[in-house]
């Protein structure tokens, strides 16, 4: 890194993170008032308005959004801090969370196939279940899968959050010091429950509480998830946006502007509400302090909790196993608990395919996780050597592009790249990535970056290292576990990736995620079951690489063994 | 020419409040000892002569070695070397990587490798070249800690709180070597401290900083 580089670096980043939404949010303005000169439309007029307004799907649509969205993000965060309130420390806590770490990383696409795999009427359960027990010879003729209230889209969002989350709260948790405050309220004779809500949630949800309005605005917004999981007749805003923007006809773009616009509206609306509603029961948390309760229910509470927690984690793991029965199998008739036969018919048919997807996958990714982690080490490093203070301001504009909705800014940064007459195609497709893989490359990085003892560089430089040489020969090879970590995030976002794909991509860059989720509308099991497992294997293996190889090129180096 | 490391009207501040005031000459061989409780910025003194001090500090004054001002140089061209109450060997490196990291650049591999063999067994850890640092010892560590600073051929050496982690028996033992490594090579020395018995050891001038009001 020469130094004219350095300084500009976290400007730069600044901007390929933040430009795309501003420029997406922009661009959406514009067709939202009428104004779309690509498709011979000036503007201003109400008419896109108006028309949104006039689709009858509307307001079920709008509300189908925020009940998903609402009810996924309250029921993850409520079972996670009970998990954390009645469990943390504990060894099934400890067996829990290497259970969920790396169920992080299963896209939500593979995720939601499994968990419509398990669930639905002709699913595993019933399968297994019948006909047995249920009597059943048939599936029953019951909507599970797509239910018009969401309830399967909220599950599948729940038990993609809960690890999420856990994994957060855990890192806030270290700074809480949460045991001494838990063993205080203990001897004051609380319930281990009730004696950590009162006294540690208060600080760890302070120091979640980002993460969780990113949770509340993607569950709100999604798309994938929505498209497999989700009701039809209307689908949510959302999944209604990007059928406007894939409409042949130019004019409903202005409709998808609107709506985007509509989106962003409605995610705002969450957040600020969200806001209030934490302001309200800090009010009541307070009242309950007041009360000196000691917690009758907490075993209850915490069994439950445990109880979620397994069941989410069972769901998960449980979709991916049948994603894989389904991907090897010959004939299988309901009610039979497994195939007749294995065959690898489906995946030598599905084979050429899968890896001309896997390639433009790991290709897409490689290099957007590549470009982040060089931005994000020069950010980090420019903060170091300048000195530089991260402020409040700076971690929101870091989880801002999280915050605003996919399908609030990416119809509008599509349509901006017609008007332009910029191709669609590969390289835009990063760039909106890089949009998404930034934040959480940055966000697992900082932290052990951060906490590098500064005094190995004073001696370094002490010994004459130039900061380049402590930098590339002492600090970069001490933290390469936490890089390949970062590294194996940044791939595995942009694996998952569905939306900017789609979009930015016009349909003409085919990934692992668009293919899965185009097979959402057929029924062909086997292929999304081929599918399914290659995108959960493109992002589990980097993960998997992360651990192993600074286990291997630091075997003999005890000193990073834990680190 | 004027040896030895020259502290002339140091002054550092915190958000426009001293923190600390000191001017004094360090002759070669000589060891001054900078005293005073913890907070009193005994440790943002030397982050200052070895260039690292944080922006949260403004400072005055100037650091001159061996008769050159180094106050405005970049800390890996000052030739000052640093020992911290944690050893701090890089836990990639092997040993033997470890001072060869500290070795002044130059010479032939064999010549390298002969020096570095050359400074373990000067120190009682002959054949230690290819450990990890990781299994050594607390008084182990803290030799080759000094070994691998001696070995990059500082003209001035710092202390910060060197020997607090190391247990009663090994600490005058270590202290003993590194006052004697550092009186062998007439390099001025600067400990900052808190404990008495160190600046007893050290035997030269005592500075006890007092919280400024």
């Amino acid at each position: 890194m020469r130094r004219p580089v350095l300084p500009i670096l976290p400007a730069l980043t600044l901007l390929l993170m933040l430009g795309p939404v501003a420029a997406g949010l922009w661009g959406a303005v514009l067709p939202a008032f009428g104004h779309l000169p690509a498709a011979g439309l000036t503007g201003p007029s109400l008419y896109p308005f108006q028309a949104v307004f006039d689709w009858p799907g509307l307001p079920r649509a709008m509300l189908l959004s925020l009940s998903t969205g609402v009810g996924a993000t309250v029921i993850a965060l409520a079972v996670v801090m009970l998990l954390l309130a009645g469990w943390s420390g504990t060894r099934a806590f400890g067996v829990l969370e290497r259970l969920l770490s790396p169920l992080l990383s299963v896209p939500h696409a593979a995720a939601a196939f499994g968990l419509a795999f398990l669930i639905a009427p002709s699913g595993w359960i019933a399968r297994v279940l019948s006909p047995a027990i249920t009597g059943w010879d048939r599936p029953p003729d019951v909507l599970i899968v797509q239910d018009p209230w969401g309830l399967t889209m909220m599950a599948g969002l729940v038990v993609k959050e809960i690890p999420f989350l856990i994994l957060i709260s855990i890192a806030a948790l270290g700074q809480a010091q949460s045991q001494s405050s838990l063993k205080i309220a203990q001897a004051l004779g609380y319930g281990r429950v009730t004696g950590w809500l009162k006294t540690v949630f208060p600080r760890v949800y302070a120091q979640i509480r980002l993460p969780v309005y990113v949770v509340l605005a993607y569950a709100m917004s999604v798309v994938d998830v929505a498209v497999i999981l989700g009701p039809n007749t209307p689908p949510t805003l959302s999944v209604q946006i990007v059928k406007w923007m894939s409409d042949p006809d130019l004019d409903m773009r202005l409709l998808a502007a609107a709506g985007a616009l509509l989106q962003l509206a409605l995610v705002v609306g969450a957040l600020v509400c969200w806001r209030i509603a934490e302001a309200v029961i800090a009010r009541i948390g307070r009242y309950w302090i007041d009360t000196g309760a000691r917690g009758k229910c907490d075993p209850i509470l915490a069994q439950s909790a445990l109880f979620l927690g397994g069941v989410s984690a069972a769901a998960v793991f449980l979709g991916l196993v049948v994603l894989t029965l389904w991907s090897f199998a010959g004939y299988w008739g309901f009610p039979d608990a497994i195939p007749d036969g294995f065959t690898l018919r489906n995946w030598m048919r599905h084979g050429p395919g899968s890896l001309a997807a896997l390639g433009e996958t790991a290709l897409i990714a490689g290099i957007v996780a590549m470009a982040a982690l060089i931005l994000t080490i020069g950010c980090l490093e420019a903060e170091y050597r300048f000195g530089l203070r991260v402020t409040q301001r700076g971690i929101w504009l870091l989880y801002l592009p999280l915050l605003v909705p996919q399908t609030a800014f990416l119809p509008g940064l599509q349509t901006l790249m017609l008007g332009i007459g910029a191709e669609n195609g590969r390289v835009p497709v990063m760039l909106a990535h890089l949009v998404f893989v930034l934040p959480y490359v940055f966000l697992s990085l900082s932290s052990p970056f951060r906490a590098w003892d500064a005094r190995t560089g004073t001696v370094a430089a002490a010994l004459g290292a130039s900061p380049d040489a402590v930098l590339w020969r002492v600090r970069l090879p001490m933290l390469l576990r936490p890089i390949l970590t970062a590294l194996a995030v940044g791939l595995a976002v942009s694996v998952g990736q569905y939306l900017p794909t789609l979009l930015i991509g016009g349909g003409r860059v085919t990934t692992l995620t668009t293919e899965a989720v185009a097979l959402a509308s057929g029924a062909d099991r086997r292929a999304i079951g081929v599918y399914g497992l290659m995108q959960t294997g493109a992002a589990l293996l980097p993960f998997a690489l992360a651990l192993a190889i600074p286990a291997i090129v630091w075997r003999n180096r005890k000193g990073l063994s834990d680190g | 020419m004027d040896k030895g490391l020259f502290l002339r009207n140091v002054e550092i501040s915190k958000q426009g409040k001293r923190l600390l005031a000191l001017s004094h000459d360090i002759a070669p061989g000589t060891v001054l000892t900078v005293m005073g409780p913890s907070g009193v910025g005994k440790s943002t003194l030397l982050a200052f002569i070895t260039g690292t001090l944080s922006s949260d500090f403004s400072a005055r004054g100037t650091v001159q070695l061996d008769g050159q001002d180094i106050t405005h140089f970049p800390a890996h061209k000052r030739r000052v070397g640093i020992l911290f109450q944690d050893d701090l060997l890089f836990p990639h490196l092997s040993v033997g990587e470890n001072l060869a990291f500290g070795l002044a650049p130059g010479g032939t591999k064999s010549a390298r490798h002969e020096k570095i063999a050359q400074a373990l067994a000067e120190v009682d850890l002959a054949g230690f070249a290819d450990r990890d640092p990781a299994t050594l010892s607390g008084g182990q560590k803290a030799r080759v800690a000094l070994m691998r600073m001696l070995l990059s051929e500082p003209c001035a050496l710092l202390l910060d709180e060197p020997f607090s982690r190391l247990d009663a028996a090994l600490r005058a033992q270590v202290r003993d070597l590194v006052f004697a490594r550092a009186k062998a090579r007439a390099l001025p020395v600067l400990m900052v401290t808190h404990d008495a018995e160190d600046a007893a050891a050290a035997g030269g001038d005592i500075i006890t900083l007092q919280v400024q009001g």
